[in-house]
């Protein structure tokens, strides 16, 4: 029968003992109170009683601060006041941060939703004869994890908050401990509850002969972080598979290689594969010769496993062989990853490290174990651009999860925390991409392909100040348009009130004015509630040069590309060698890379995106300097999209003939120039440059063509 | 007072002693503040975790005491089975060295299968699996109807168990696949399939977490009876509206059990009901003798019941509650996945379908039965952005693996295959983006970074080169013959990184120097068949992904050529190309019609002088009904299906110079195929033969067509790139 009252200091079998530095701290306060005790109840007779109440005070005194202290100490304390904790702690400041910030899911995944993790102080269980309950007692890895949870925001020092609970019983590697007595050890943690919400980390499980595949201490119901779990053993949604940590990743340093084709083909670095296995082996390697290599052990003895896998990153190799050995979870397997090898998984019913959130089809080649004499065949035929795709991927993965013991702690707790939240969980793409392919890939927010019907056509918005004779105009051709399901006019001008109901042109669509609080250009971008129609027409009041045929087509286009701008005037961005910055172009070019929002559809997501997501200041710098709206629009959706613009129809003067040279905004010189520098002001805010130029424009597929006028579905298109 | 003093003393030394230890914690607090500080002793270093256990394993004595890799596996299949199988504990690989190939045991003379089974059977028969021949096939399906194994059901089929028993290759079930939609009955609803599937794989719909063997099931969706064969009803996404503006947040209408199991989550909707935008509706009112068990909420119910229509409600909703049923999977999922209402699954232990490939979270919100009263603050807590990319979702799956019986069953059948040949099996990439994975085919390749669907997701630009792959059905004669000319104009574009001249003519290929010489390298490869089809054979020589197909009396410009391939990069999952068709829906005939006639429309590129990708190439063409010979002629219309079919968007045209028509009328030698009065018709069949092979009509027309920026502007020609598509 074991039982441990730690907090009354009962004697039970497995009493945990203070670090030395504490009880040693305790013996000097016990001494003087077993003396006060002793004396006490001598003195007490012979007082007389005024002197008895204040001495009995002040004694209970002394004696509450004392048992407050002695409870201080039992008292699970946090972690940090221990000195051999706070060594540590400098020591992991040092280290590089790795996976981590990357999902810092405070910042991107969650909806400050998180986990509290709380972490048991440290403390040394021996058993009643003073054996410790473990031989290597509290690991370097251990205490490396224990601390980046620590120092991770998923850490709370307040037990009551806390939603997971990590003991502080070193159980990585069952080997090196007694499991009943680690189960007692276990059971005696004040919040263990049948391990409710306890996690435990194990990285080698089983022992000699049979190597169970998962952590044999009776846990109850905590949950385990193990490596090396088969399909048997795993519960899935609940346990998490974690890598076995290759502590020699720290010795040495493996510098990221390009990937490619390497000496050898494949290499086998285990060296305590089974005898049937090695001869097969070695039959393969007969068969092909020069592209196998393996590694067998050193006929020098002294040598040990680690120098033999030292050799295995010297080794030039392509791909690696991972036969299983007598365990499932192998610490090669880190090894391999970091070489910038691919892992050819050989381990029938084994789970793969983090196998829940990896993507490990893109990192590896996996081979049931009865297949091994087609292994070569097998690995041969894949391609080598695949091969180099999944290097990649590889030293990815060993980068962001495997690298230390911090990432492999931060990552179970990330993944536990998914769980927990599934709706603010961390994507397959944060998971999986590597930061180079997260940075150059786009994730289309309107990636189904949909042609969207026509009948609901589109909304015009034409931006207007004070002319309301152009106004008119516009509104009047623009009216011709068939699709055409509302207008809307967006008075920009504060001074002045639109005109009377009565003198606005009457059209057969609702027309619906809209006064704004400001004279923005941003205005023209508001999603606005009258906005009912996917498509969106944004348009100047001084546009009255389309006809209707053109209008019209454009809309057609739009809903074959609703995921891009289409519009009529087209632009182009080039890189000034000379200055060294890039350049705005509105001359007869060749190509495209941006179309005029005086004249374009788009979907009207982007007006959301343009009114609430723009990044940086760029919105109050359109403001600001009265332009450059449609340059950040087309920024906001190529960069978002990763496409292109559409320019429809061919070029007109874009000239209203009525207006001046000074009305025009887009004829000035110095407009020119200005519009240069929003380029250069919002690709360095995007930190990219995010057009993309194209040589192509959209015409009705019979334009120009040599075809009676009146079967076209667009004649009038390119008149002047 | 001698005592006093002596007390005080004491109590004094006591506080001097409390203070003293109380300094003492001070510093050492001080010492955990300034890390750096010299106070400290160094702990002895620790050690690894790894320390012993490591040479224990590799030590020379270990290497010979444990079992035999071939002993463990025995021991393995010996251990793990039935219940607890795996697919390398149950499963014979063996029997799938070559290809993967699907058998179907005969059903016995004379017996009744269910309408649901039937569509089964025949989606695999129609599928390039299916095999005659029991001896090739690596998977098996039984001829007995297993789907409904409810005994109290009229479906059920009884001694289903002794029949699969006498079959001569049951083998325990080693290999088989058995699917299942409906097991055990009331009252408990255990999943009892009524007979001993021993080794079997199970495709089964409402699986049980808790019963699901991992890696060896598949979880299928729960699909009625009246659910299409093939082809299968869209999606019905047709805007993306931001913000949603759908009327309702929430809404469920469907059968209350008033006791039993899975009683309970449905009997608490009321709570959350809310009349106005949170409808979620019951009624008790079904069974034989429901009014002897009701409960005083069933008339106020029922009433309420009464007043919704089930597919508006579907259709005007964000959220569709999907609350487990009797069973753990429902109806509701799949007909709120095709509304693109997003389900919202109470069903706890429900192993979602396809989750070994699909991942849910992208398209639903996964609830917990328990957290009921929290469903409707979490439905309002998603933001618009992430409702939009849900809905998107949910088309996608629908797309791909919902919508039709057979849908379903190939994608069961693809996941088997993929456990097989693991080392070609598609990632969760390929499966939960565009086009899916029942098109993004590993024939092709595992690597999504080989495919132009994910060349956006990934980052990555098309490749600068192209091949091309050029059709000679005439023998070389003159020197002045078109496919010279093209050769050359072709091999003049800086894009041209290899030309294939496939030599389909019954006379043998002419001698090196007879073909012009030319920068780039110059292959030429016998035509295996004397049919257009030979075009899109998968020639291992072609090294690009970009592929110009063309046909020897193409007459293209190198400007062409160029402004062509440069369209093509921004479109790389499409055919661009020069001549268009379309097709058109004749309703007198009441099929589909085929036109050459120059319109403002077009569905397809002719593949004569078109772009496409390397994929296209590698596309499942049905195991014999779509490649069938009398269809031999078609493969260009083909092509554009299996495209269209994939992109769900049309090809796209290029602008090119007005010579095409008139110069193939002039060209119409006898071999060319354009001059076969047949030939028209024939292409006109294959249409609609496509189209049943479908199951729909993948074809979309488009309007535009794409020109070079500058393309008949009023500019001197000298500003222009490609001045030749202009010239006459």
């Amino acid at each position: 029968r074991e039982t441990s009252n730690t907090a009354g200091g009962g004697t039970g079998h497995a009493l945990p003992v203070r670090t030395p530095r504490f009880s040693s701290c305790f013996g000097v306060v016990m001494g003087t109170s077993v003396k006060y005790s002793s004396r006490g109840p001598a003195l007490i007779p012979r007082m007389k009683s005024k002197h008895r109440i204040y001495y009995i005070t002040l004694f209970s005194v002394v004696l509450l601060g004392l048992i407050a202290t002695g409870m201080f100490q039992f008292w699970p304390h946090s972690i940090e006041s221990s000195a051999e904790w706070t060594v540590d702690r400098r020591s992991v400041h040092d280290a590089p941060l790795t996976l981590a910030v990357a999902c810092t899911p405070a910042l991107i995944c969650a909806l400050n939703l998180l986990l509290q993790v709380y972490i048991y102080p440290l403390q040394r269980f021996v058993d009643d004869v003073g054996v410790p309950i473990s031989s290597t007692g509290l690991s370097r890895e251990y205490n490396d994890l224990l601390s980046a949870i620590s120092d991770s925001d998923f850490y709370t020092d307040d037990v009551t908050r806390a939603c997971l609970f990590v003991p502080s019983i070193d159980v990585l590697n069952q080997n090196s401990l007694r499991i009943r007595e680690t189960a007692q050890a276990l059971a005696t943690l004040p919040r263990w509850d049948k391990g409710m919400n306890h996690l435990l980390f194990n990285m080698l499980p089983g022992g000699p002969p049979d190597y169970n595949t998962a952590l044999d201490v009776p846990r109850d119901r905590a949950l385990l972080a193990g490596g090396g779990f088969s399909t048997w053993t795993y519960r899935q949604g609940y346990d998490v598979s974690i890598p076995v940590y290759s502590p020699l990743s720290d010795e040495v340093d493996l510098p990221e290689r390009q990937p490619g084709p390497r000496r050898y083909f494949i290499l086998s670095s285990q060296t305590a594969i089974h005898r049937e296995y090695r001869v097969e082996l070695e039959r393969l390697k007969e068969e092909n010769g020069e592209a196998l290599l393996l590694l067998d052990k050193c006929s020098n003895l002294s040598q040990d496993m680690a120098s033999a896998r030292k050799r295995c990153y010297k080794a030039i190799n392509m791909s690696l062989l991972t036969v299983l050995g007598a365990r499932l979870g192998q610490a090669t397997l880190s090894d391999v990853l970091q070489a910038g090898c691919v892992p050819v998984i050989m381990a029938d019913s084994y789970i793969l490290p983090f196998s829940e959130v990896l993507d490990w089809k893109r990192a590896s080649v996996v081979i049931p174990e009865e297949k091994l004499p087609e292994m070569y065949m097998i690995l041969k035929s894949i391609p080598p651009r695949q091969v180099e795709e999944m290097q990649r991927q590889a030293r990815w993965f060993w980068e962001a999860y495997f690298r230390s013991m911090r990432a492999i702690g931060l990552t179970t707790l990330q993944i536990i925390n998914d769980r927990i939240y599934p709706y603010a969980a961390c994507t397959y793409e944060h998971w999986n991409n590597p930061p180079v392919v997260k940075w150059s890939s786009v994730n289309s927010p309107l990636f189904l392909p949909l042609i969207p019907p026509r009948s609901p056509g589109f909304t015009a918005v034409v931006l207007t100040y004070d002319r309301v004779e152009s106004l008119f105009r516009v509104i009047t051709e623009i009216a011709k348009v068939p699709s055409l399901a509302k207008l809307l006019v967006v008075w920009n001008n504060q001074n002045k009130s639109p005109p009377e109901e009565s003198l606005w042109p009457k059209i057969a669509v609702p027309l619906k004015v809209v006064r704004t609080k400001e004279n923005k250009l941003s205005n023209r971008f508001f999603p606005f509630d009258e906005i009912e129609t996917e498509a969106v027409l944004a348009i100047d009041d001084d546009i009255i040069m389309l006809t209707s045929d053109e209008l019209q087509f454009g809309y057609e286009v739009w809903r074959e590309f609703p995921d891009r701008l289409v519009g009529y005037p087209g632009r182009l961005h080039l890189w000034d060698h000379e200055m060294g910055k890039w350049k705005y172009e509105s001359e007869w070019t060749n190509e495209v890379s941006m179309v005029l929002t005086g004249a374009a559809f788009y979907h009207k997501y982007f007006n959301y995106l343009y009114t609430y997501k723009m990044p940086g200041d760029i919105k109050n710098w359109v403001d600001a300097h009265m332009n450059c709206e449609d340059i950040a629009m087309n920024f906001l959706v190529a960069n978002i999209t990763g496409k292109a613009p559409i320019k429809v129809t061919p070029r007109k003067k874009f000239k209203c003939p009525e207006c001046t040279a000074i009305d025009g905004l887009s004829l000035d010189q110095t407009h020119m120039v200005e519009r240069s520098e929003c380029i250069n002001k919002f690709a360095s805010v995007f930190g990219t440059m995010p057009l993309k130029v194209v040589e192509h424009r959209a015409d009705p597929v019979l334009y120009k063509d040599d075809f009676p006028e009146k079967l076209k579905s667009f004649p009038n298109i390119g008149s002047l | 007072m001698q005592a006093k003093k002596r007390y005080l003393l004491v109590s004094a030394g006591a506080c001097a002693l409390l203070l003293a230890y109380a300094w003492t914690l001070r510093v050492a607090e001080l010492h955990t503040r300034l890390p750096q500080g010299p106070v400290l002793p160094a702990p002895p270093p620790l050690r690894s975790y790894l320390e012993g256990a490591e040479h224990e394993e590799d030590g020379p004595l270990l290497l010979h005491q444990h079992t035999s890799p071939r002993e463990r596996r025995d021991v393995h299949r010996n251990m793990y089975k039935s219940r607890r199988c795996r697919m390398e504990t149950c499963f014979d690989f063996s029997r799938c060295r070559h290809a993967f190939r699907v058998y179907v045991h005969p059903p016995a003379r004379g017996e009744a299968t269910s309408e649901g089974y039937r569509k089964v059977l025949a989606a695999i028969e129609e599928s390039r699996y299916r095999t005659r021949d029991p001896a090739e096939a690596c998977l098996f399906v039984l001829g007995v109807d297993t789907l409904d194994r409810d005994r109290l059901s009229p479906q059920y089929v009884p001694d289903a168990g002794g029949r699969i028993r006498a079959l001569p290759l049951w083998n325990e079930g080693r290999n088989h696949l058995v699917f299942n939609l409906y097991s055990g009955t009331w009252p408990d609803y255990a999943e009892d399939l009524g007979f001993d599937a021993g080794h079997a794989m199970l495709a089964k719909a409402s699986a049980d977490a808790g019963n699901f063997r991992p890696g060896f099931d598949v979880s299928i969706p729960l699909f009625p009876r009246e659910h299409p064969l093939k082809g299968g009803g869209r999606g019905r996404l047709t805007t993306n509206d931001v913000p949603p503006a759908r009327r309702y947040l929430l809404v469920f209408k469907g059968k209350r059990y008033l006791t039993g199991i899975g009683s309970e989550t449905r009997n608490a909707l009321h709570h959350v009901h809310n009349g106005d935008d949170v409808i979620l509706l019951t009624t008790c009112r079904h069974g034989k003798d429901w009014e002897k068990h009701k409960d005083g909420r069933c008339d106020r119910d029922n009433e309420e019941y009464g007043k919704f229509d089930y597919q508006e409600l579907l259709h005007n909703s964000t959220f569709c509650l999907v609350p487990r049923g009797r069973r753990l999977g429902s109806f509701r999922f799949l007909e709120a996945l095709q509304a693109a209402c997003i389900p919202v699954l109470l069903s706890n232990g429900w192993e979602l379908p396809f989750s070994e490939v699909i991942d849910w979270n992208k398209a639903a919100i996964i609830g917990d039965e328990r957290l009921l009263l929290q469903i409707p603050s979490i439905t309002r807590s998603v933001g618009a952005d992430r409702i939009l990319a849900l809905r998107q979702q949910t088309q996608l799956l629908w797309d791909s693996y919902f919508s039709s019986v057979s849908k379903i069953v190939l994608t069961t059948l693809e996941i088997i295959q993929d456990r097989i040949h693991t080392h070609m099996s598609r990632s969760k990439l390929m499966w939960n983006t565009l086009p899916g994975g029942l098109y993004a085919l590993p024939q092709f390749s595992t690597e999504p970074t080989l495919f132009p669907f994910y060349y956006g997701l990934l980052g990555i630009a098309p490749q600068q080169g192209f091949t091309a792959v050029i059709q000679a059905v005439t023998s070389l004669q003159s020197p002045l013959q078109p496919i010279l000319k093209l050769i050359i104009a072709v091999a003049k574009s800086k894009f041209c990184a290899q030309i294939v001249v496939l030599w389909n003519c019954d006379k043998a290929s002419p001698h090196q120097s007879k073909w012009p010489s030319v920068p780039v390298p110059f292959t030429v490869v016998e035509g295996r068949r004397k049919t257009m089809s030979g075009r899109f054979f998968p020639h291992d020589v072609i090294r690009t992904d970009a592929v110009l197909s063309l046909d020897e009396d193409s007459v293209l410009s190198t400007n062409e050529v160029d402004f062509a391939f440069i369209v093509w990069r921004s479109f790389p999952e499409r055919v661009v190309g020069y001549p268009a068709r379309s097709h058109y829906w004749d309703a007198g005939k009441e099929r589909w019609g085929y036109t050459s006639k120059w319109t403002n429309e077009y569905s397809m590129v002719l593949t004569g002088a078109a772009f496409y990708h390397r994929y296209g190439t590698h596309m499942d063409r049905g195991g014999g009904g779509a490649s069938g010979q009398h269809l031999a002629n078609c493969e260009d219309i083909l092509m554009n299906f299996l495209v269209s079919a994939v992109t769900k968007l049309p090809p796209i045209k290029v602008t090119q110079k007005k010579q095409y028509k008139e110069t193939m009328m002039q060209q119409g030698s006898k071999s060319s195929r354009w001059a076969d009065p047949d030939h028209f018709a024939q292409r006109q069949s294959c249409t609609n033969a496509f189209t049943d092979w479908f199951g729909f009509m993948p074809l979309v027309r488009s309007q535009l067509r794409l020109d070079p920026v500058l393309f008949k502007d009023q500019v001197s020609i000298l500003r222009k790139k490609y001045r030749d598509i202009e010239r006459l």
